[in-house]
């Protein structure tokens, strides 16, 4: 076979030129602080994955291949069930988080609506991921949803008496609620269980977007209470492109995706063998981790916290300063004066790789809704910088962050906001 | 590395530099950016988004900072190796290019919107944060020289391809912005720049040029200060005031104009028309013969020179309006205005415009036209 030549092929090429290259870093470490964005793959992971690349089988096929293939994705499913305290038939398999989060806002929503006209009104933290966030937007404008935003306190945080609230004011027109289990951005821990208690009181089904938080916090879908979750592979070291919706077995959302009717009828697609066993092994791998890794994490976190701070004393810290209020991985902090984006260009440039932590549309920061909704403002929601640890975090990587901060931030500050 | 035929080749004897390079997404920054890599500077690419609602799609030839050209940027600074960032100067661009070119029109002056990118967006904004950051340059795909001097400083000259030359939009820099600008283009034709473009494999080799005003999508300008000046209807004036017919905002106006006058009947003699006067004050519109539009002095306020201000008055060429053709003229800087005189009259020349001075191939300054010296149409 002819090999393709593609020009710059070497995968740090673009990115680790840079004008402001330090030589204290360069040949070491290159920390990679944005593991909330997606975190290396684990090599158990890779390992499961790439075992069933060369295999031939079409799960819903009725001969040997087609079972040997079925086998797998069984077997990934209730590994991922046993990891997640949750039933196999729990486990809707999709192609990720932005799917599973459509799935369980639109599909529920239309549900919900179809069973009773009157339930148009939807739930929403106002510090959703944009997958949620987005879906409910659209359901709003085009398929006649009410949707009330419930108050979130200075971190972000929905309180249940909030909730309780939002309901009684009229009980019989709610069709879901749809609350994350942990901020993206600012790390926060919402409380889910306690906010799904008052959702089952009135009957209401109720949706999670647990992305960030597993792997990170202990995730039982049966004890949280909750009707859906959401979960995705390559955030917990898994792969791309693959992930579950954890639905109750009471639910029946209208399917997003029409066709051969796989994963009880709700999300059809001919299922992805390998991708299903890299998922259910990092899945596994992150939970069986948790406990020892949220210690170590935090660890690394709470140090990162004390250098930035140190090193920038104007700096501050965004989301619950309480390290139980938040997830142990995440520091996220505003520095006044700054650009979120030329903060994150002076550190990519000296090999340190971290996020504004919020959406772009065409690689262009908007001002945090996050940050908006938790009351900053609005030059502060874009001087804003995420630090996100992982598996692969070592105290190394903290080490050259420390000793980059102070410096980059001085420079930001000079080239000020616009 | 390759020697691209075209490229400038050699040892370069000029300082490795931290260099900010500026992509459209079009072919002209994207060879500028990978010859500066090639020159030996440390290269960094990063597109300006400047509208604030950009379109997903290019329509044509006109319109820039879709997300599609970004896309195109994007890949040009994969395949040239550089790392690559959107940089959000909307807000800026609304604020010091379109509302300035807005507030132009409705003072019955005709603005050129290229040259104040240039001077407030490229070559401030964009430069003033390149140098906090710590960058040394700004990199772009203009078409201009800049010629260094053995005794240090540095001088703008019209780039080889005549028919490219965008030295006239460049005018506006003074020497502190010239010091830290780069102009890989200027020694070569756009045929060229193409063909090298396909040699290095970057996708825009075959993208149209973009041309008319960026901001202006669909090419519509009338209708683009419709939308925001409103209907201002008023008269059209002959010369000596007669009334010869009425239009909707002087605003859509240019001087020298022949088309879209909408005046019934032909002139007494039978020859054609043309703006002559747009009067904001009282909101009319004068029209006349074509002899009414020669001009043979003006005066041009806010005057910025690539060097030294001249002293006393000095003999130079000048550009008019963008595309237009070099006049000799003997200029004068006096009380911060400059008094410019014209050899032979010329035509098509309309406050706000600039005047671009050259000496030889040399770009010497430039000024912002306020008023123009006609014969009154009487004596014509």
């Amino acid at each position: 076979m002819q090999s393709v030549q593609w020009p710059n092929r070497d995968p740090g090429h673009a990115l680790r030129r840079g004008p402001f290259q330090c030589s204290a870093y360069t040949g070491a470490a290159m920390p990679y602080l944005d593991h909330a964005a997606t975190t290396p793959m684990l090599p158990e992971a890779i390992a499961a994955m790439t075992a069933h690349l060369g295999v031939t089988g079409n799960a819903s096929s009725l001969h040997a291949a087609g079972r040997r293939a079925r086998r797998v994705v069984e077997e990934s499913r209730e590994s991922l069930a046993a990891a997640l305290g949750a039933r196999p038939s729990e486990i809707v398999l999709t192609g990720g988080g932005t799917e599973s989060d459509n799935l369980a806002v639109k599909g529920l929503y239309w549900a919900r609506r179809d069973a009773d006209p009157a339930r148009t009104r939807v739930l929403c933290s106002p510090v959703e991921h944009h997958a949620v966030l987005d879906a409910v937007h659209w359901l709003a404008e085009h398929e006649g949803a009410q949707v009330e935003y419930l108050p979130v306190d200075g971190h972000g945080r929905v309180h249940p008496e909030a909730l309780r609230e939002a309901i009684e004011r009229e009980p019989g027109s709610v069709a879901l609620v749809t609350v994350m289990w942990a901020n993206n951005e600012i790390g926060t821990l919402l409380p889910i269980a306690e906010l799904a208690a008052v959702a089952k009181e009135f009957g209401i089904p109720m949706h999670a977007d647990a992305v960030q938080a597993l792997g990170q916090v202990p995730i039982d879908f049966a004890a949280s209470g909750l009707d859906a979750l959401t979960v995705t592979g390559h955030k917990v070291g898994g792969p791309y492109g693959v992930g579950a919706l954890l639905l109750g077995r009471g639910q029946t959302p209208v399917p997003l995706l029409h066709g051969g009717g796989q994963e009880r009828d709700v999300r059809s697609g001919t299922l992805d063998v390998p991708a299903a066993a890299g998922f259910a092994t990092a899945v596994r791998l992150a939970v069986e981790r948790q406990a020892e890794h949220a210690v170590a994490v935090a660890g690394l976190r709470d140090d990162l916290v004390a250098r930035v701070r140190a090193a920038v004393p104007a700096a501050v810290l965004n989301g619950d300063p309480d390290p139980a209020g938040r997830l142990p991985a995440n520091a996220h902090f505003s520095f006044p004066g700054c650009e979120g984006d030329a903060l994150l260009m002076l550190l990519d440039a000296a090999g340190i790789e971290a996020s504004t932590g919020s959406a772009c549309s065409a690689g262009v920061p908007q001002p945090s809704h996050v940050l908006l909704a938790i009351g900053a403002d609005p030059l502060l929601a874009r001087s804003s910088l995420r630090f996100s640890l992982g598996h692969t975090s070592t105290k190394a990587d903290v080490d050259v962050l420390a000793e980059a901060i102070g410096p980059v931030v001085q420079r930001a500050e000079r080239a000020g906001q616009r | 590395m390759t020697d691209f035929p075209g490229a400038p080749s050699g040892p370069s004897t000029s300082p490795r530099l931290r260099v900010l390079a500026a992509m459209s997404g079009g072919v002209d920054s994207a060879v500028a950016a990978a010859r500066a890599v090639e020159a030996g500077h440390e290269v960094t690419g990063v597109h300006l988004a400047l509208a604030a609602n950009p379109q997903s799609f290019r329509t044509g030839a006109r319109g820039c900072c879709t997300l599609e050209d970004s896309r195109d940027a994007r890949r040009a600074a994969d395949v040239i190796g550089i790392p690559f960032y959107v940089w959000d100067l909307a807000e800026r661009f609304r604020e010091d290019v379109i509302d300035d070119f807005v507030a132009e029109y409705a003072a019955g002056r005709t603005p050129n919107p290229c040259l104040r990118c240039n001077e407030k967006i490229k070559f401030a904004a964009l430069l003033d944060r390149a140098l906090a950051l710590g960058f040394d340059a700004v990199c772009t795909g203009h078409y201009a020289r800049i010629v260094e001097l053995p005794g240090g400083g540095r001088e703008l000259h019209r780039a080889v391809d005549a028919a490219k030359d965008q030295s006239y939009v460049l005018g506006v820099l003074d020497a502190q912005q010239l010091a830290h600008s780069l102009f890989p283009l200027g020694d070569t034709t756009k045929e060229q720049i193409r063909a090298e473009a396909e040699r290095r494999d970057l996708a825009v080799a075959k993208k149209p040029d973009s041309h008319d005003i960026c901001f202006i999508a669909d090419g519509d300008t009338q209708g683009f200060l419709a939308e925001r000046l409103g209907r201002a209807p008023g008269d059209i004036l002959d010369a000596d005031g007669t009334k010869l017919g009425e239009h909707d905002g002087a605003y859509g106006f240019t001087i020298g104009q022949r088309k879209g006058l909408r005046i019934g009947h032909p002139a007494p003699d039978g020859k054609p028309r043309y703006v002559l006067d747009i009067s904001p004050v009282d909101n009319t519109v004068t029209v006349g013969p074509a002899a009414g539009l020669d001009v043979l002095g003006l005066t041009a306020i806010r005057p910025r020179w690539c060097g030294p201000a001249p002293v006393g008055a000095g003999r130079y060429t000048a550009q008019l309006r963008a595309h237009g053709e070099e006049v000799p003229v003997t200029a004068e800087l006096a009380g911060g205005q400059l008094r410019v005189a014209l050899d032979t009259p010329a035509r098509g020349i309309a406050p706000g415009q600039a005047v671009v001075l050259y000496d030889g191939t040399r770009v010497v300054g430039s000024a912002t036209i306020a008023e123009t010296e006609r014969r009154a149409v009487a004596e014509i």
